[in-house]
């Protein structure tokens, strides 16, 4: 332990805590701006320097263990003279037009100007005004609004590995940009959004569908069909103020219906869905032997970077489509032909917690309707804002239920939205499609949780099969990486069954969610899926009384020939330079 | 073997093989051969001579004549006129040179004449030649430690010569040796930092390219000393000829055993490559160079770890200066007290220097540790060029401080300028005359560090941007009177915010233009 002063407060910390720590620990905020907890301290804005007595200079109190009987001063006059003089400069170059800007009244920096007071930008301001990249139909980049903090870098190389954007250039020139400056549309961008959630400005949102939404909704002709992905109902109210990791989903769909959608739906329901796809593919790998390991498919930012890093592994993917996407097809099909509404007046709208979605849907093969299956695709950030426009404050909303037929979904549906969630719903469901007997132990632990890689082997009448799951795109390398050797030694993995999801922590990290958010709160997100999941009638979901129904009424069974046009897809060989398709190999035909 | 009555020594460097030193080498080769001189007069390359913009120089023994601004054309003459009838050419011999011998004034104000250290073999053996290395004592220090002595013998040595950093850091090299021995680690590294680009600084080019041995002996005892397996050169990617004389220098001494495996038969392998480096003021940094030479951006890193302990690929790492490295085998080989008898007792030794600038003789010199800035410029330098007035002198390079007339008297070594607030940095010594324009000159100084610096932090990126601003707009005459508090207030930010040297040093140009030239500033308002 270490024992130091902090503005004349002692304190005790384990050796290697940063002053910034121990001062919080003293109560005392020092104000930072490039920092973020989840993250490496890189150093860059200088903002949180303090004083040391008999040390010279100043030093930065995110990267600097404190020492032995030091003591700290955090805002001598000094201190608090440099931080402005720090702030000015960035204000000098930066595009302050806070507001007409996305992040006004979110942003890092807004924040900090206010908290130390800046009255005036006393130095010039530097004119030149760069291109907006407009080239991702997730993801936009304004580079007037970057302040240089390196946190989406940082995210993009060493959370995700996807190395989309670095630094070009030098000094005053340095941009953060793609390769060739090309575009985020144009680069191994895989449209997690991670770099979204971690910008402390207006640098990186998504590109935004709230326009395209209030026209459908205006329009009387059209009938707007919503779907909420499992993680929203636990980050919406984050929107509004409440408790991170409360869960709204009954605010939530009467927040909808107040915003004159036409019927409130769910990607649970799909969801559920995908794990009866998805779960008799699984068991008859797991007969055949073949293509195993089996890996889920349900994040579209994992399947980019899957076709982009790692496309021998295309035949091992599951070729059911993620929840959005059935959710899109049969919402045209099964759910026009039983409401009797034309599939040409439907608009399909999904709420999800992700920009990578936005991606997905524009995907030229997902139109198995023959229509694109989702027309637009909202964050949960832009429902947010939708919601606050219409005047609605979801704090005050009733709870109401989805509607019919597509809104009734199971605990194992809405554990999706935490990483190791498909697993657990798969296993729950597959258990019983080999045994005919229901899993009476339904929670499977080793695979909640936020560590990187789970493993666990799970007993299936005498048969073991070993999972894993991986969530950040650098833990699913990690774990691909051995699982591509094992192939190619070996032959075979030791691994049946996978599940990869693009985001730390899973959706509910998704590059859709609130600003400003951390894996504390990503954490409390997951518990929250969990309580709910704990709480629900059906917790299986080849118990859900709609799935039935519509394996009854219209796909007839699980794989069928029905249910591969309009639930299965397919993947492509994708270049790691620019992330195009490259076209006549490796692509799986629709099995 | 014939009896050789003449040696021509050609200056073969970077700027003389510009000027045509290659040719005029031919021409003398031809003329020779053409009077049937060519066992008479032999010619021979060697390094700088010490002497800068005064194309192709070359020096004739025994007379130990030195000729500038040769060419082609004069060959014939030199070889007719000094050669065949003993008569110089004097329309091109040089005159003033500056000094090849370290100068002590002694108590009584006379000045004595010593030899070099580090420049000790510069401009006089062939610098291609391990043989001629040799043969003035080189690899001796080497062959005698590694079969003679223990690793922290020799770092003890080290110890006590004093020997501190030349890059301008002023570390004691034998305590960063010491701490990089200590640390744990299988492997272990040594670099040497040849990536001199600090304006006005191009001591380490000379030495490279007039004694490549000497530095790789004094990588070899660092690698010795400290326990290290390789040893990387991390050099300007300009130093072409540094580069190619270096590159035949290693493998010269792989062909002798004296690296590679098992040297001297001791056990002791050790391996020494080159890095080039792009060219980033910033890769100078050590721990921005250790990001360049694994092949990342030039970024610096944040500091503890040292390179001491975690350096290159995480391992223990020492970073020496060439000019560091230089002085080892010296100071092994004469011992640590006779380096002592050189310089001050806090400072011992001597200090490689560019002099440039309004000087009558601008070059390369060697000094006393503690000279002062008067005798450098005037005893070294011959004073300032046409008689014109002393304004002031840049020393340190881009780096570094402005000295007025009131510091001519200072010693010149880093213990005492650092009273002043001033560095010794690199070594470089820009001289201006009552003529200089100071508000240009700052430009050009803010210009430099607004292109280099690497962007990695705020104060840095966006200081030296706002700087560039201010003083262009001062320079244009379009300046405020509270533009020069800003000039000051934000290098006061940089120098406290920085992450690396690069942006804190900035301060010393703006404060010390600011001491002595805010009238001359103000004036431009």
């Amino acid at each position: 332990m270490i024992k130091a002063m902090i503005n004349n407060t002692e304190i005790e910390v384990p050796e290697g805590t940063t002053i910034l720590a121990a001062a919080k620990k003293a109560n005392i905020n020092i104000p930072t701006l490039c920092y973020h907890p989840d993250l490496i301290p890189g150093g860059q804005c200088g903002i949180c320097v303090v004083e040391i007595e008999g040390i010279p200079g100043l030093k930065r109190s995110c990267m600097t263990p404190i020492g032995e009987g030091w003591k700290v001063h955090t805002h001598t006059p000094r201190i608090m003279a440099t931080r402005k003089q720090l702030l000015d400069l960035i204000l000098s170059n930066h595009d302050t037009d806070c507001l007409t800007c996305i992040k006004n009244n979110n942003c890092e920096l807004q924040g900090l100007a206010a908290t130390l007071g800046i009255n005036s930008i006393e130095y010039q301001k530097m004119e030149e005004k760069l291109p907006v990249d407009n080239t991702s139909v997730s993801i936009v980049r304004n580079p007037n609004k970057c302040i240089f903090c390196g946190r989406c870098i940082q995210v993009c190389s060493n959370i995700q590995s996807v190395n989309a954007l670095a630094v070009n250039n030098r000094g005053y020139e340095s941009a953060v940009t793609t390769a060739f400056d090309a575009g985020l549309g144009n680069s191994p961008c895989v449209n997690c959004g991670q770099c979204v959630v971690h910008c402390p400005v207006g640098a990186l949102y998504e590109q935004s569908h709230i326009e395209d939404v209030w026209r459908a909704i205006h329009d009387p002709d059209l009938f707007v069909v919503v779907q909420e992905a499992p993680a929203v109902r636990v980050m919406l109210g984050e929107e509004f103020g409440m408790e991170p990791g409360s869960l709204v989903t009954g605010k939530m769909h009467a927040a909808l219906r107040r915003l004159n959608f036409d019927a409130v739906l769910e990607t649970n329901f799909t969801a559920d869905l995908t794990i009866m796809e998805e779960g008799v593919e699984l068991v008859s790998r797991l007969k055949s032997g073949k293509n195993l390991p089996l890996i889920t498919s349900c994040s579209p930012g994992w399947i980019k970077f899957m076709e982009t890093f790692y496309h021998t592994l295309i035949p091992h993917m599951s070729t059911a489509k993620s929840p959005q996407q059935m959710f899109g097809a049969i919402a045209k099909t099964y759910y026009a032909e039983r409401m009797g509404i034309p599939p040409e007046k439907i608009v399909s709208v999904s709420i999800m917690p992700c920009t990578a979605k936005k991606f997905e849907a524009k995907r030229p093969e997902m139109r198995a309707s023959g229509y694109q299956d989702v027309d637009y695709v909202l964050t949960t950030r832009e429902i947010g804002r939708m919601m606050r426009e219409a005047g609605i404050d979801l704090r005050e909303m009733p709870d109401e239920p989805a509607d019919d037929i597509m809104g009734e979904y199971t605990g194992a549906a809405t554990i999706f939205g935490a990483t190791g969630g498909v697993m657990e719903a798969a296993l729950r469901s597959a258990y019983f499609l080999i045994t005919g007997r229901e899993l009476e132990q339904l929670e499977i632990t080793p695979v909640r949780g936020l560590k990187g890689i789970k493993e666990a082997e799970v007993d299936i009448d005498g048969v073991k099969i070993k999972i894993a799951v991986a969530h950040s795109l650098g833990n699913a390398r990690r774990l691909l990486d051995r699982v591509v050797e094992q192939l190619k030694n070996e032959g075979r993995s030791e691994y049946q069954f996978i599940e990869v999801m693009a985001c730390p922590g899973g959706c509910v990290g998704g590059g859709g969610q609130s600003w400003g958010s951390n894996m504390a709160k990503r954490a409390r997100r997951g518990e929250a899926l969990y309580n709910e999941d704990r709480s629900l009638p059906y917790r299986r979901s080849h118990e859900n009384p709609s799935i039935k129904a519509i394996y009854e009424k219209f796909l007839g069974s699980p794989n069928s020939e029905k249910a591969h046009k309009l639930l299965h897809t397919r993947y492509f060989k994708r270049s790691p330079i620019d992330g195009k398709i490259i076209d006549g190999e490796n692509t799986t035909e629709r099995r | 073997m014939n009896l050789v009555r003449n040696h021509i020594l050609i200056s073969i460097d970077s700027s003389t093989i510009m000027a045509g030193a290659r040719a005029v080498e031919r021409a003398f080769v031809d003329e020779l051969l053409n009077r049937g001189l060519q066992d008479e007069v032999s010619v021979l390359e060697t390094g700088s001579l010490g002497l800068i913009n005064r194309g192709v120089v070359l020096v004739v023994y025994p007379e130990g004549v030195i000729y500038a601004d040769v060419t082609t054309k004069d060959v014939p003459e030199i070889v007719e006129e000094h050669i065949l009838k003993g008569r110089f050419v004097e329309r091109l011999v040089v005159k003033e040179m500056p000094k090849q011998h370290v100068i002590k004034r002694e108590k009584t104000g006379l000045l004595k004449e010593q030899p070099r250290i580090v420049l000790r073999n510069s401009g006089i053996i062939n610098p291609e030649s391990i043989d001629e290395y040799i043969a003035t004592g080189g690899y001796e220090a080497a062959s005698k430690i590694i079969n003679e002595m223990k690793p922290e013998e020799v770092i003890e040595e080290v110890k006590r010569s004093g020997l501190t950093g030349r890059g301008g850091a002023a570390f004691s090299t034998g305590m960063k040796w010491d701490f990089a021995r200590r640390a744990k680690g299988d492997v272990k590294y040594i670099i040497c930092n040849a990536d001199e680009g600090e304006p006005g600084t191009f001591k380490d080019r000379l030495i490279l390219e007039g004694d490549p041995h000497k530095l790789l002996e004094g990588m070899l005892i660092a690698g010795y000393a400290v326990g290290a397996q390789y040893g990387y050169i991390y050099i300007r990617g300009e130093y072409v000829l540094s580069i190619e004389r270096l590159e035949k220098a290693i493998k010269d001494a792989e062909a002798l055993g004296l690296l590679g495996e098992n040297i001297f038969g001791s056990g002791f392998s050790y391996h020494v490559s080159i890095k080039k480096g792009a060219g980033a003021y910033v890769c100078g940094e050590e721990t921005a160079l250790i990001e360049s030479l694994e092949g990342k951006r030039g970024h610096p890193r944040s500091k503890p770890p040292y390179p001491v302990t975690e350096g290159l690929w995480g391992k223990p790492t020492v970073i020496n200066n060439v000019e560091t490295l230089a002085n080892i085998p010296e100071i092994m080989r004469n011992g640590a007290s006779w380096f002592r008898g050189y310089g001050t007792e806090k400072c011992p030794g001597t200090k490689v220097y560019t002099i440039i600038g309004h000087v009558a003789t601008p070059g390369l010199i060697e000094a006393e540790m503690g000279t002062t800035l008067r005798d450098i410029i005037f005893e070294y330098g011959g004073g300032i060029k046409n008689g014109k007035k002393f304004k002031c002198a840049l020393v340190g390079g881009a780096a570094g401080a402005f000295l007025g007339p009131d510091m001519l008297d200072v010693n010149m070594d880093f213990v005492s300028l650092r009273e002043y607030s001033a560095v010794l940095g690199s070594g470089a010594i820009l001289v201006m005359d009552e003529d200089t324009n100071i508000v240009e000159m700052l430009k050009n100084v803010l210009h430099f560090f607004r292109h280099e610096s690497c962007g990695h932090c705020v104060p840095c990126r966006l200081g030296t941007a706002q700087l560039v601003k201010i003083i262009d707009r001062v320079a244009d005459s379009k300046g405020k009177r509270e533009d020069i508090d800003k000039l000051l207030r934000i290098s006061e930010v940089m120098r406290d915010t920085s992450f690396c040297p690069l942006g804190q040093s900035l301060y010393l140009p703006i404060s010390s233009t600011l001491k002595y030239f805010r009238d001359e500033m103000l004036s431009m308002i």
